[in-house]
């Protein structure tokens, strides 16, 4: 009689889940090709309902193509073109529920839906200034909430000096996660002057789009007066904390990356020069200039301080 | 394997294959797919380019000791000229396109980086193996003399790798191969030194060839 034993997949044979998912990959940027003739837009969907405010700057946008395909996202890859690359089959779109663990020295501690959390305020544009830590930068028509009007909600306490964020940890999402780059969770930090200042802004969309995965969706800090890593991307938690968070740029490399990260051009990176930057679609460089240009605004928060030993 | 190295067509071949990554990187500049900041892209990938052509010059040595594929010795003198030639490709387009000819800034940068001043001397050091790489240069030298000049590849090596790993922000993995990959070359003719002065005796010098330059005009005395 012939028994037939049920034949055991050896582990060779199974495909890969990075194989799967590459082939998901795959399969997406040949949708996303298809929809590039359609245009970009086809991949967000436009926010409705948004204002136009008054913090803007007058200068020409940067293409929403570079705004899109041109990012710094570790959680994703270490070359820029990787989180446009590698977002749409690995990100998707946002988990829903996304929901931010607000905590610490505050009266409503609590979690919010990210939703709730925007609902309240009326969504604005705001042109502003990006100067990365590279010395490129880009000019973006972002849309947000005021960052100040929602931590207020949680009623932070005397002692709440500083507001600590975090972004999403999901290797399955986050592919650049599996490998240590950077010590995950990526956190980030303000003084909570910084953080109540009118410029800060808590970002859900730009190009008057929801946020891309690359782009930090669904939610992220944008904190035009900074150099960019300050403004962390896909935010799961904000915590008040009384002592300064240590960034995970700080953890990294202190010598090289502050708490402050203000745009200064008199301050140089220890490997490069912070005095000019290229606007991206520039040839030629331009000067940086103190506080990205907002120094009219900020520069009273650092009336006192000495700003090269406060890098 | 060793005929079709000597092939008739065997150098043009690697000639042209030398260009391509030049020709690849002319072709998206001008067709715009450098992505979003197409000068910082052109300047490291000619970069990365010289570095990995440096690797292959110095890996014909090893590979043709160990394989006995004689006729890969033809191709050394082209592939570290291309690396060379890549190499300046990545100064001019840093002195042009990254600094716009702003010699004050570059002359800052070279004092004030260090992975500037390690790129800069790596530069200086391969002027004289560039311009010392003709039959009538090795003649005039002497093979001896030719030789002893054309190690300074052996600090270069370094230097450039180096250079790379200094500039890099975070990931370090590229570097970590290219050091790995200079490690074992350079390690590999430690050894072979070592083993050849062991079996001559500590006194006599190696008796081995193993760089010799062009083995058509034999070593001669100036």
């Amino acid at each position: 009689m012939l028994i037939r034993t049920t034949r055991r997949i050896p582990d060779s044979e199974v495909t890969d889940k990075s194989l799967w998912l590459d082939r998901r990959r795959f399969l997406a940027l040949g949708a996303g090709g298809a929809l590039m003739g359609a245009g970009l837009s086809a991949l967000a969907a436009p926010l409705s309902g948004v204002v136009k405010s008054p913090y803007t700057v007058n200068e020409a946008l940067t293409p929403q193509k570079d705004v899109t395909t041109y990012n710094n996202f570790y959680e994703f890859g270490t070359d820029k073109a990787d989180p446009a690359q590698l977002a749409p089959s690995y990100f998707g779109a946002p988990p829903k529920p996304w929901t931010v663990a607000v905590s610490g020295e505050c009266g409503k501690p609590g979690t919010a839906a990210f939703e709730d959390l925007i609902r309240p305020h009326p969504k604005e544009e705001r042109i502003y200034r990006l100067r990365c830590v590279e010395a490129w930068s880009m000019v973006i028509p972002w849309i947000g909430v005021p960052l100040g009007e929602v931590l207020k909600r949680f009623e932070p306490n005397s002692k709440a000096k500083y507001v600590e964020f975090k972004t999403l940890v999901d290797p399955d999402r986050f592919p650049g996660q599996r490998r240590s780059v950077l010590d995950w969770p990526y956190v980030e930090g303000l003084r909570m002057d910084e953080a109540m200042h009118p410029l800060a802004l808590l970002a859900v969309g730009l190009y008057g789009e929801e946020l891309l995965p690359q782009n930090g969706a669904p939610l992220r800090l944008v904190v035009p007066w900074k150099y960019g890593f300050k403004s962390i991307k896909s935010i799961v938690a904000i915590r008040f904390v009384e002592t300064p968070p240590r960034s995970t740029w700080m953890k990294s490399a202190p010598h090289e990356y502050g708490f402050y990260a203000n745009v200064n051009p008199q301050v140089d990176h220890p490997r490069w020069s912070q005095g000019k930057e290229r606007r991206i679609g520039e040839f030629l460089k331009r000067p940086t200039l103190p506080f990205n240009g907002y120094a009219e605004q900020v520069a009273g928060l650092y009336s006192g301080m000495d700003l090269a030993v406060n890098f | 394997m060793d005929r079709l190295l000597r092939h008739r067509l065997a150098k043009p071949l690697v000639f042209a294959l030398c260009l391509l990554p030049l020709g690849w990187l002319v072709w998206r500049g001008v067709g715009g797919d450098l992505g979003a900041n197409p000068i910082e892209a052109l300047i490291r990938s000619l970069g990365d380019w010289a570095l990995r052509l440096l690797l292959v010059a110095l890996a014909v040595t090893p590979v043709r000791q160990i394989t006995g594929w004689n006729g890969l010795a033809r191709f050394r003198r082209m592939l570290g000229l291309f690396a060379f030639f890549y190499v300046v490709v990545h100064l001019l387009s840093y002195v042009g396109l990254d600094q716009f000819f702003d010699w004050g800034a570059i002359g800052r940068e070279i004092v004030k980086r260090r992975y500037i001043t390690l790129g800069m001397a790596a530069v200086l050091l391969l002027l004289p193996l560039a311009v010392t790489s003709t039959d009538g240069m090795i003649r005039r030298l002497g093979g001896r003399r030719w030789r002893n000049l054309h190690r300074l590849v052996y600090v270069i090596g370094p230097l450039a790798v180096t250079h790379h790993w200094m500039m890099v922000k975070k990931d370090i993995s590229q570097p970590m191969l290219h050091a790995a990959i200079l490690v074992l070359l350079l390690g590999w003719r430690g050894l072979a030194a070592w083993r050849a002065r062991r079996h001559t005796g500590a006194a006599s010098k190696p008796q081995r060839e193993p760089s010799c330059p062009v083995r058509v005009s034999p070593p001669s005395s100036s």
